[in-house]
């Protein structure tokens, strides 16, 4: 078994400018350059992008599934932040 | 960067930009264009935050529960507005704190509309209707803009504020079906707006500074002029079918242009609010400004509770 062990990286693709760079998937490498390299190889041979972000997975936090609640439920209750709430005649295109 | 590879990328960027491409923040540019842009999206960022100072000041006078959240809603949405753009502007390499600074010491400006005050209720609606009409208009023309992190948060602002025209003209319409007396404020409110509204879309293209190379890089893809005047055309039938009444006698269709025709906007005012002599122009910045000195304390509690949390986690770890 081996005993090095390579850390893990997020590989952000953006598929063409003007789109946001997009999470496609990981890999392990050794440092930034190395993850952007494998990157490239792993996940952009068929012309997938046109710019590759790799980011340390260990800097990544995310939102936890138990705070899902506390997180996104007090917006299921506010209609009135959709446009379709206020009663305007459809023919006036507001 | 020697002369030859400096204009090799200069025709890329050029490239780019013809093809309809957007630049994105890594890409070389040329330092006017970057200038250009940061002060255009600071300038607009300082606009959604300001923006919100006219509009809070109804928020705990607003007629109904109704009216309230959905106030409280849309100065919310201002500010994340304001966050969205400070953020693409920082894709620029300028620091939040510059342009914070930059607008509290004055340097910076922000759109002129929230100079006037908000003297009634209707006038919540009056903004809704007009000044977000307005910014809409602008906005979904900037949804085209060719810097993609600028063009990425028009998108998303764009969505989110369908509702604040829609709400506005909803106040706009209930008061126009009120009482004699509401319908009155409600005239009154447009009475007021419409021509600081108007002015939101910048000098004429022919006295307009920054047009012109912005439009040659496709930062700006309409002229103010042709904004102008998409904005009236869409407004005038909204005024017509609640009972108000546009305060401009110049105001008829023009069959061969199929646009509207208007009266000339006061550009004496305009130069006037622009530097820093309208109705409320040293209370909004003295407000941000008390805003901000009051804020410190909760910027600073951040910052400690985070290096508390750090030297609790490396002490676990010893």
């Amino acid at each position: 078994m081996s005993k090095q062990h390579l850390p893990l990286w997020e590989v952000f693709v953006r598929s063409r400018r003007g789109l946001d760079h997009k999470h496609i998937g990981s890999l392990h490498a050794a440092d930034a350059e190395q993850a952007l390299l494998a990157a490239r190889d792993t996940y952009t041979r068929r012309q997938e992008g046109v710019s590759i972000w790799v980011v340390r997975s260990s800097d990544i936090h995310a939102s936890q599934f138990e705070d899902e609640d506390a997180f996104f439920e007090p917006a299921a209750d506010k209609v009135y932040r959709h446009p379709t709430f206020y009663d305007v005649p459809e023919e006036l295109k507001l | 960067m020697d002369h030859q590879s400096h204009s090799a990328e200069q025709a890329r960027f050029e490239a780019i930009i013809a093809a309809e491409e957007k630049i994105e923040p890594r890409d070389w540019m040329p330092e006017k264009y970057r200038r250009n842009l940061v002060r255009q999206i600071s300038q607009h960022a300082h606009s959604e935050v300001v923006g919100q100072l006219p509009e809070g000041n109804w928020i705990t006078r607003a007629p109904t529960l109704r009216r309230k959240a959905t106030l409280l809603a849309k100065v919310q949405d201002e500010a994340g507005h304001g966050l969205y753009l400070y953020s693409a502007a920082e894709t620029l390499g300028v620091s939040r704190e510059q342009m914070v600074d930059d607008l509290l010491d004055g340097r910076a400006k922000y759109a002129s509309i929230f100079n006037y005050p908000t003297l009634s209720w209707a006038d919540v609606g009056a903004i809704g209707w007009l000044v977000d009409g307005a910014a809409i208009v602008n906005q979904i023309s900037l949804c085209r803009t060719s810097y993609g992190p600028y063009a990425r948060a028009m998108v998303r602002i764009c969505k989110e504020e369908s509702f604040h025209q829609r709400q506005g003209y909803e106040i706009m319409r209930t008061l126009a079906a009120g009482s004699a007396a509401q319908k009155a404020m409600a005239q009154d409110a447009l009475n007021r707006w419409w021509w600081p509204t108007l002015m939101m879309f910048g000098p004429h293209d022919a006295e307009s500074a920054h047009s012109q190379q912005s439009m040659q890089w496709k930062i700006k893809r309409q002229s103010n002029d042709e904004l102008r005047q998409k904005f009236v055309d869409q407004t005038v039938e909204q005024a017509r079918h609640i009972g108000l009444e546009i305060p401009d006698p110049a105001l008829r269709w023009n069959e061969e242009r199929g646009h509207y025709d208007f009266g000339e906007i006061d550009w004496d005012e305009f130069q006037r609010v622009l530097n820093g002599n309208g109705p409320c122009n040293r209370q909004r910045i003295g407000d941000r400004r008390a805003a901000h000195e009051q804020g410190a304390w909760v910027r600073e509690a951040m910052l400690a509770h985070a290096e508390k949390q750090r030297r609790r986690a490396a002490g676990r770890a010893a």
